[in-house]
């Protein structure tokens, strides 16, 4: 026990002693959480469109306003002919343009039918999509108005309640996908090299001479980073729930202990990769291609996970940052207790052990 | 110009030394690239749908089935209990829910209007609001098919009718991977380039090596650019063997000119490079610029418009964007590979990514110290 603590002393000497990497760690997830929490939205809105009105009467000035002033639009240029469209797409400021054709209203009046021509930049097919749904959606709800004064039979009213999220905030689901981000990529980096670090520059072997066990020499390293993320997590939490205005609705108890299982998870990682490579170099680059992409795409927050192939199904549940995901979504939003986390709970226990056992094993208590 | 030469070879040495880093530098880009746009689906389908019928009629069981015949529903559940199906959308089993209240068919038939109601699970709020927008289409439809029933058909359709034609243009197949892949790329390319050079110089520094440089006569300039060239080189072989995997396994042929993609890409990296290289002059170790170069990476990817659009995020973020090298690029090679878009319509871009490498480079070479 003696022997372990002052290893762990040893570890907390090395950060301490480093102010520039220890401010970096405990900055960073601040700036992070606050810039990715406000910018990142799945939501498209402000999309600029341009409108190309060549019949210029009452009901197309009517729906033009309308268009303009819902927040999914900026009308941001008023067209001449067909042939603009493609000049301003291919100048790439334009996402979507309407076309309203000759006569609209008189059509609408006298014949109860008129057209209108979406033209969507489809090379992001989302924001093409969601678009066309937006401006169609305004025009339905115009015509909507029109329909109610004249009291049609048989009509089949929908009436609809938007659940957890009433006011359809991007930032709830965005959220909990942020704080799996920045709490994997800090865990995960910090100590993904302090294995290798020794083995670099020649004090592993001092460490290999002593008569600790790899079990407690990966312990020792753990711990004062471990201590670090609680401070990671307590400053996360504060900022998700006051500056970003997320609410826990559920126990604040449960999901600090989350997070400290996920957190343990990642410094698992983190050593793994340290006890298996040879440079710090190597260290930082598998645990950024190997992390950083797989973590942002099949944790399920950018993406939705139902819609990717089987094999991407079956491959995304051994990344550890899709089961903190859902825990945190179920307990921050909707207020979901241990009975409905419990099976997340287990998967990221079994994955933390796993790679703990991992990373032993693979600490060679021998240098080449 | 000698000096520089023997330099270029100390360091491709040093690079083509350690196997593991080659395996990594082209290796681990092409497994990304092959499996990661396969995630990147982000149109809302398969929402699933629970669906409490009160009424059990024809009516209801006709609704039942034109919400399944759609692609975008997934009936979860068919139950007749409320309490059942808000536990489905607790557990996020279920994403929304339709209640169709008892007497629902007599009501519409006998009283001219029936409700029903709709819960949808809110917590992600753009699938929310298209989902619900989708069912809401369906109902009017179903609305139509039953007024049509009812009703002698008058002279001309009573019920206004505006008719939205879509077209969608430069994808008309809705490929996402066409959108995804040339972005993927971007990234690759940046990750293996800043990350390389933010370690290089710090290594010399960690390693102790760095004083056999300084004690030499070698130029600060020749120094930065002895480091440069071959990450350079190693960054355009990157986006080849990239742009090849695009070719071959998705089909991406670029509509504009490869050489404007390369030109384009050949100034981006030598501002990344320069970037990594800045980093890793001002650093003292691995860890720090290991931690710096990975903030600033995530700050770049996640805002660089490759995954969520940019003209959704707020006015300061939008601000912050403009020095952002990633979503320059990332524009840059949609346009061209999608659009089509020439040199005149990215001269702008090419500029201001030519005043980022100037700036970058010179304060790199500024800030390398040969004394300590």
């Amino acid at each position: 026990m003696r022997q372990f603590s002052s290893l762990v002393r040893k570890e907390f000497y090395h950060i301490l002693r480093d102010k520039r990497t220890m401010f970096i760690l405990l900055g960073m997830p601040i700036a992070q959480i606050i810039l990715f929490g406000f910018a990142l939205t799945n939501e498209v809105k402000n999309a600029r469109i341009a409108i190309f009105d060549q019949s210029k009467d009452i009901a197309t000035n009517t729906l033009i306003s309308q268009i303009s002033s819902s927040r999914y639009f900026d009308v941001e240029d008023n067209l001449h002919s067909y042939k603009e469209i493609e000049e301003t797409f291919r100048k790439g400021s334009i996402k979507l343009a309407i076309v309203f054709p000759e006569n609209f209203n008189n059509d609408l009046e006298h014949f109860n039918k008129a057209q209108v021509q979406l033209v969507a930049d489809a090379s992001d097919p989302n924001t093409a999509s969601a678009l066309s749904n937006y401006a169609t959606s305004i025009i339905r709800d115009y015509e909507k108005r029109i329909t109610n004064d004249r009291k049609l039979p048989y009509t089949i009213k929908t009436e609809m309640r938007m659940l957890y999220n009433p006011q359809l905030k991007g930032s709830y689901s965005m959220v909990p996908g942020v704080m799996a981000m920045v709490l994997m990529l800090v865990c995960t980096l910090m100590t993904a090299i302090t294995v290798v670090k020794e083995k670099e520059l020649g004090t592993m072997e001092i460490l290999l001479v002593s008569p600790l066990r790899p079990l407690k020499i990966i312990t020792a390293k753990a711990v004062p980073y471990l201590m670090l993320s609680i401070v990671n997590i307590a400053t996360i939490l504060l900022l998700s729930v006051f500056v970003l205005e997320v609410p826990i609705n559920g126990s604040l108890l449960l999901l600090v202990f989350e997070s400290i299982l996920f957190t343990l998870t990642c410094l698992a990682f983190g050593l793994l990769i340290s006890a298996s490579t040879d440079s710090q170099q190597t260290a930082m680059f598998i645990s950024l291609t190997g992390m950083f992409l797989p973590t942002i795409m099949l944790s399920g927050f950018m993406f939705p996970i139902e819609n990717m192939p089987l094999p991407l199904r079956i491959l995304s549940n051994i990344v550890p940052a899709k089961w903190y995901y859902s825990i945190v979504n179920a307990v921050m939003i909707k207020g979901a207790d241990l009975t409905i986390v419990w099976k997340e709970t287990l998967v990221l226990m079994g994955i933390m052990a796993f790679l703990l056992f991992l990373s032993i094993k693979k600490f060679k208590i021998r240098l080449a | 110009m000698r000096t520089l030469r023997f330099l270029l070879q100390k360091e491709f040495r040093q690079i083509f030394r350690d196997p593991s880093i080659i395996r990594i530098i082209f290796v681990m880009p092409v497994i990304q690239l092959m499996i990661l746009p396969w995630a990147a689906d982000y149109e809302i389908k398969n929402l699933h749908i629970s669906i409490i019928d009160y009424d059990h009629s024809q009516y209801s069981q006709q609704l039942v089935s034109k919400i399944t015949a759609t692609k975008y529903f997934l009936l979860d559940q068919y139950t007749d209990s409320y309490s059942k199906a808000e536990k489905a959308m607790e557990s996020g089993k279920v994403d929304i829910a339709l209640e169709i209240p008892a007497d629902f068919e007599r009501d519409l038939v006998k009283e001219n209007e029936a409700p029903v109601f709709l819960a949808v699970n809110a917590v992600n709020g753009t699938k929310a609001g298209l989902g619900s927008a989708y069912l809401q289409t369906i109902i009017r439809d179903f609305n139509a098919d039953v007024r049509l029933k009812w009703i002698q058909l008058p002279r001309f359709d009573p019920e206004l009718n505006i008719e939205v034609v879509t077209a969608n243009w430069f994808n008309p197949m809705m490929n996402y991977k066409f959108f995804m892949v040339p972005g993927i790329l971007v990234v690759l390319l940046t990750m293996v380039g800043a990350s390389l050079s933010a370690l290089n110089i710090v290594k010399e520094k960690e390693i102790g090596t760095i004083e056999q440089i300084n004690v030499t006569p070698v130029r600060k300039y020749h120094f930065i650019l002895g480091k440069l060239i071959p990450f350079w080189i190693i960054g355009l072989i990157s986006l080849s063997i990239g742009l090849m995997i695009a070719w071959l396994a998705y089909g991406i042929v670029p509509l504009g000119s490869l050489f404007v993609i390369y030109c384009f890409a050949g100034l981006y990296l030598l501002a990344v490079l320069g970037l990594g290289l800045l980093i890793s002059t001002i650093t003292n170790n691995q860890q720090q610029a290991m931690l710096i170069s990975f903030f600033l990476l995530m700050v770049f990817v996640l805002l660089g418009g490759l995954y969520t659009s940019i003209d959704s995020m707020p006015d300061w973020a939008r601000a912050v964007t403009r020095l952002n090298p990633v979503a320059y690029f990332v524009e840059v090679i949609r346009m061209v590979v999608l659009k089509g878009s020439g040199f005149a319509d990215i001269s702008h871009h090419m500029l201001i990514m030519l005043i980022f490498a100037v700036i970058l480079n010179g304060w790199a070479i500024y800030s390398y110290k040969k004394r300590s």
